[in-house]
C-alpha cells in the first residue's frame, strides 16, 4: 500500500496550491457548488415563476429553457458553454467561469421545476384567500405563497445541491482545478497508488454530501411545524 | 339602488352548465341565505361576485357598477367584498394577528400599529383576543373560522360572502361561528351565506334562496320559505335536511 502518497498530497487535495499558488482541490469544488447553487436558485426561482405565469411571453421562454436543459447531459452543457464563449465573446472565458455558467444554467432548470411543483403543491385555498382579501397576485406570491412553498422546497433544494456538489467533478474535463482533477494529476504523477487516491476521493465527496443531507434533515424537522393542511 | 345586482348570470365548466341564468338583487343590510343540494352552483354563484370565478354571460353590478368595467380594479373590488371559506384557509406560516393585519397593511396601506389595533378589536369581537400570537394550527376549527371572519372584516368590506362556513366544523363548534355571523347580521352587514344551517336562516336572514341544477328554484322570506315551500324540489330538499 502507498498511503504515503495520499498523506503527502492531502493539502493539494483539500485546497490545491493555496496560499502560495492557485486555490484548487476540494475547496474549489465547494466554492463552485456554493456559487452554482446561489445563482441557480435565483435563476430557477425566476424561471419557475415565469413558467407558472398565465402570460405567454413569460411562460414560453421559461418552458423552452427548462425543457431543453433537462434534455441535455450536464457534460454537454459544460462543453457547450466552454466552446460557445469564444464565439460569442470573441475571446476564451476562463475555465472556472465557463464551468460555473454551465452549472448555473443547468441546475437552474431543475430548481425551476422544484419551484413550480412547490407552488402547485400548496392548497388552492391559500391563493384564493389571499386574492379574496384584495392582495394582488404579486403580493399574494410574496407574502402568502412563497414563504410557505419555499420552506417545503428545502429538501429538494438540498438534493439538488448535493447533486451539484458531486457534479462539479465534471468541470475537470475542461481543466478546472477541482478535487477530481487534483486527484487525476497526483495519480498521473505518482503512478503507483490509484486505489488509495481514488478511495480518498470517495471519502472526501461522501463527507461533504453527508454533512449536507444531515443538515437538510435537521432543517426539515425544524420547519415541519406550520404547514397548510387540507 | 341595490348593492348587488346580478342579471342573467351564466357559467360553464367546459360542457357542464353550472349557472343557468341567475338574476338576484341584494340591498344594503340584507342577509341572504342560499341553500340547495351539492353541485347546484351555490358556491360558484357567490364566488362570481368577487371574481374568484369568471362567468361567460350576464352581468354583476356592485354599487351600481359592472364588476368587469374597465376602470374597476379587481383588488379594490375584493377588498370591498369579504369572503369566508369552508376550509378557513388561514395562512399557516403567520400568527393569528398577522393573518388579520396582512391585507389592511398591504391593500389599504394602513400603518402596522393601526392595523394591529383594528385587528385586536376584531379578534375581541369574534372572541379570540388571547390567541392573537398563536399560529393557526394551534387553534380549534371553530376558532380558526372566527379568525377567518375577523381577517375578512379587517379591510372593512361592505359585503360579506360566506361559502359554507360551518360545513368543515365539528358539530360542537358550529354555534360559536354562527353566533359571530348572527352578530354581524344584526349590526347591519350585507351578507350572502351559502349554508345549510336552517336555524341561522330562520333567525337572521331576510330571504332564503333555494338553488338546484344551476337555477334559482324558489326564494322567499324565511317564515314563508319553511312553512309553505311551493316547489316540489324545495319540499324534497327541506324534507332531507330538516
Amino acid at each position: 500500500m502507498h498511503w504515503q502518497v495520499v498523506w503527502d498530497n492531502m493539502d493539494y487535495f483539500l485546497w490545491g496550491a493555496f496560499p502560495e499558488g492557485a486555490l484548487g482541490g476540494l475547496a474549489m469544488s465547494i466554492i463552485l457548488a456554493l456559487l452554482g447553487i446561489f445563482f441557480a436558485f435565483w435563476l430557477g426561482l425566476a424561471a419557475g415563476l415565469m413558467r407558472l405565469s398565465g402570460r405567454w411571453w413569460l411562460h414560453y421562454p421559461a418552458l423552452v429553457y427548462v425543457e431543453i436543459i433537462r434534455g441535455v447531459p450536464l457534460l454537454m452543457c459544460i462543453f457547450w458553454f466552454y466552446f460557445l464563449a469564444p464565439v460569442v465573446l470573441g475571446h476564451t472565458m476562463p475555465e472556472f467561469q465557463s464551468a460555473l455558467v454551465a452549472f448555473v444554467v443547468f441546475t437552474g432548470a431543475y430548481v425551476a421545476e422544484i419551484v413550480r411543483a412547490g407552488v402547485l403543491a400548496l392548497p388552492k385555498g391559500q391563493m384564493e384567500a389571499a386574492r379574496g382579501s384584495g392582495l394582488s397576485h404579486v403580493q399574494a406570491m410574496c407574502f402568502v405563497i412563497l414563504p410557505q412553498s419555499l420552506r417545503n422546497m428545502i429538501p429538494s433544494f438540498v438534493n439538488q445541491f448535493v447533486s451539484l456538489t458531486k457534479d462539479t467533478s465534471l468541470a475537470y474535463i475542461i481543466g478546472v482545478n477541482e478535487l477530481t482533477r487534483a486527484a487525476t494529476q497526483v495519480n498521473n504523477r505518482t503512478m503507483n497508488a490509484p486505489m488509495e487516491i481514488f478511495l480518498t476521493m470517495l471519502v472526501l465527496y461522501f463527507i461533504v454530501c453527508y454533512v449536507l443531507t444531515s443538515f437538510s434533515r435537521r432543517l426539515e424537522r425544524h420547519l415541519a411545524r406550520y404547514q397548510a393542511r387540507n | 339602488m341595490a348593492m348587488i345586482e346580478v342579471n342573467g348570470l351564466q357559467k360553464w365548466y367546459g360542457e357542464f352548465h353550472v349557472l343557468k341564468g341567475i338574476t338576484e338583487e341584494v340591498n344594503k343590510g340584507e342577509v341572504l341565505v342560499i341553500c340547495g343540494p351539492s353541485g347546484s352552483g351555490k358556491s360558484t354563484f357567490i364566488r362570481c361576485i368577487n371574481r374568484l370565478e369568471e362567468y361567460q354571460s350576464g352581468t354583476i353590478r356592485f354599487d351600481g357598477k359592472d364588476i368587469h368595467d374597465r376602470d374597476v380594479n379587481v383588488n379594490s373590488l375584493r377588498a370591498e367584498i369579504g369572503i369566508v371559506f369552508q376550509q378557513f384557509n388561514l395562512y399557516p406560516h403567520l400568527t393569528v394577528l398577522k393573518n388579520v393585519t396582512l391585507a389592511p397593511i398591504k391593500v389599504k396601506g394602513m400603518p402596522k400599529n393601526e392595523a394591529e389595533e383594528v385587528a385586536l378589536g376584531l379578534l375581541e369581537r369574534v372572541g379570540i383576543t388571547d390567541q392573537a400570537h398563536k399560529y393557526p394550527v394551534e387553534l380549534s376549527g371553530g376558532q380558526q373560522q372566527r379568525v377567518a371572519i375577523a381577517r375578512a372584516l379587517a379591510v372593512r368590506p361592505k359585503v360579506m360572502l360566506f361559502d359554507e362556513p360551518t360545513s368543515a366544523l365539528d358539530p360542537e363548534m358550529i354555534n360559536e361561528v354562527l353566533n359571530v355571523m348572527k352578530d354581524l347580521a344584526r349590526e347591519g352587514m350585507t351578507m350572502l351565506c351559502v349554508t345549510h344551517e336552517m336555524g341561522f336562516a330562520r333567525e337572521v336572514s331576510d330571504r332564503v334562496v333555494f338553488m338546484d341544477g344551476g337555477e334559482v328554484v324558489e326564494e322567499a322570506p324565511p317564515d314563508e320559505f319553511f312553512k309553505n315551500p311551493r316547489h316540489e324540489r324545495t319540499k324534497a330538499f327541506l324534507k332531507e335536511i330538516l
